[in-house]
């Protein structure tokens, strides 16, 4: 009872949805240089790229939908496709999150840059790293790096959190600079909202790894109880 | 009322062939479980040994326990008290093709020495009633004969038979493989409705089939019963690396 053709189509379905968040993941990343360089040419690539992005999302959302309809997959292979279908989400998000920082970007080219007490690539480092590590846990199958990835949302949630009062501080002190403050928070916002699209991808993996549901701090034991 | 089924280190052979090898399990009372496995697995063995069939076969023995209720299936009632007690429905429907549909549902209890013609009715009335068939053959009872029906009709023909002698338990052996799936449909709904008053076993392959209608699943595989779990065990996140094989097709 091998379903050869059928676990092609899973492998298949992978890579699909392992290219669109590659290009989610490579969109933060120009998103961050820009704001650093100020280059309107690299807000145009994540523009382009986001359209690839939401195509594919319709894609691999109509490729799970048929797999589901034809195949009526089991166990693994059901868990598989419906962590598919939220990753994509979470992917596609985090390609709208990129748009929403080439905005500020665009935004910001109307004021003189200035230089703010916030390190938002650093922030942007470790949101993409999280991304990243997510991802290669769904390659791999490993609950375990996923787990991992849980843990560094605490960090990137306490940097919003340190960036947010430091730029109400220049609004207040430096009103001048209140745009480019609003613009840099909106960005670090952003980054968090990316970090916490990681941790959903993290927690899908588990899902369909070990049928643990780990979502809203519950742990792997309470998740396999639960 | 159905009864629960306890299992004990049932071993069952076919000449030198050990189709099952120490099964031990709990079936529980008035739920559906579903047996699942490979062709050649053990599954249909293991419900012939419930209600004794197996042994009809001059090669084939049987060792261990099978107690359905406070009842010892080998040594406390005779193999036609038993399959009274243990109604059994097969893959391809099999009505008495010369009997009409009433003699059909009434056999049962004629040849365990009815012959009231006013209870007859009321138990071939209600057994029909209870298969979901009444409304469809009311008219033709005694005028058409149960080989006249429709495959699936024959096939809860074949329920209501089994039904008209009272049973506690109701073992099916892939009772709606040979239907379309409308008629399949309506033997689903039925085993649905019939579990609030019998003890329902089925094997089946259609492992939506087993998803849909029982509470819980076991697994055999080689003669052996690899998992046995709720239904939602076994088809989400199953225990055994072997289950989750079989059922995901990376079997073989």
């Amino acid at each position: 009872m091998m379903r050869v053709r059928f676990h092609k189509s899973l492998d298949d379905l992978k890579e699909k949805l392992l290219i669109a968040a590659g290009m989610a993941e490579q969109s933060i990343q120009r998103a961050v240089e820009a704001y650093r360089t100020r280059d309107l040419s690299i807000c145009d690539l994540v523009d382009r790229s986001e359209l690839a992005i939401n195509r594919m999302e319709r894609e691999i959302d109509q490729m799970s939908l048929d797999l589901l309809a034809m195949e009526q997959p089991m166990a693994i292979d059901l868990r598989f496709i419906l962590a598919v279908i939220k990753i994509n989400a979470d992917v596609e998000r985090v390609g709208d999150s990129a748009v929403n920082i080439i905005e500020r970007v665009r935004d910001l080219q109307a004021y003189p840059v200035v230089d703010l007490p916030v390190d938002i690539p650093r922030m942007a480092g470790i949101a993409a790293a999280m991304v990243r590590k997510a991802l290669q846990s769904f390659i791999e199958a490993d609950a375990k790096m996923a787990e991992s990835v849980l843990s560094m949302d605490d960090s990137v949630d306490k940097m919003n959190e340190t960036i947010h009062y430091a730029l109400l501080n220049v609004m207040r002190e430096q009103p001048q600079y209140t745009p480019q403050a609003l613009d840099a928070l909106v960005i670090a916002r952003s980054l968090e909202r990316v970090a916490d699209h990681a941790t959903n991808i993290a927690e899908d993996v588990i899902f369909w790894v070990q049928g643990f549901d780990v979502r809203h701090h519950l742990s792997m034991i309470d998740g396999a109880r639960g | 009322m159905g009864v629960g089924i306890e299992v004990s280190n049932l071993n069952a052979w076919y000449s030198t062939n050990h189709t099952l090898q120490d099964i031990n399990l709990h079936i529980p009372a008035n739920q559906a479980t579903a047996l699942i496995g490979p062709s050649g697995c053990g599954k249909s063995t293991f419900v012939r040994c419930i209600n004794r069939m197996h042994e009809t076969n001059p090669i084939a023995k049987v060792t261990g326990t099978v107690r359905i209720g406070d009842i010892d299936v080998y040594k406390d009632a005779s193999p036609v008290e038993i399959r009274r007690r243990i109604g059994m429905v097969f893959q391809r429907p099999n009505p008495f093709p010369t009997m009409s549909i009433y003699d059909n549902v009434a056999s049962g209890l004629r040849l365990n020495g009815f012959r009231n013609r006013r209870v007859l009715d009321e138990v071939v009335e209600r057994s029909l009633i209870q298969a979901a068939l009444f409304e469809e053959v009311k008219n033709d009872l005694k005028k058409k004969s149960g080989a006249s029906l429709s495959g699936g009709q024959q096939q809860r023909l074949c329920i209501a038979r089994a039904l008209a002698v009272d049973p506690e338990v109701l073992l099916m052996d892939e009772p709606a493989s040979a239907l379309d799936p409308v008629s399949t449909a309506k033997i689903e709904d039925l085993i649905f409705q019939l579990k609030s008053q019998y003890t329902i076993v089925i094997v089946t392959h259609n492992m939506q089939q087993a998803a849909r209608v029982a509470e819980r699943t076991g697994f055999f595989l080689n003669g052996r019963l690899v998992e046995f779990d709720s239904t939602h065990k076994i088809f989400t996140n199953p225990g055994d690396k072997r289950t989750e094989d079989y059922i995901t097709g990376r079997f073989g």
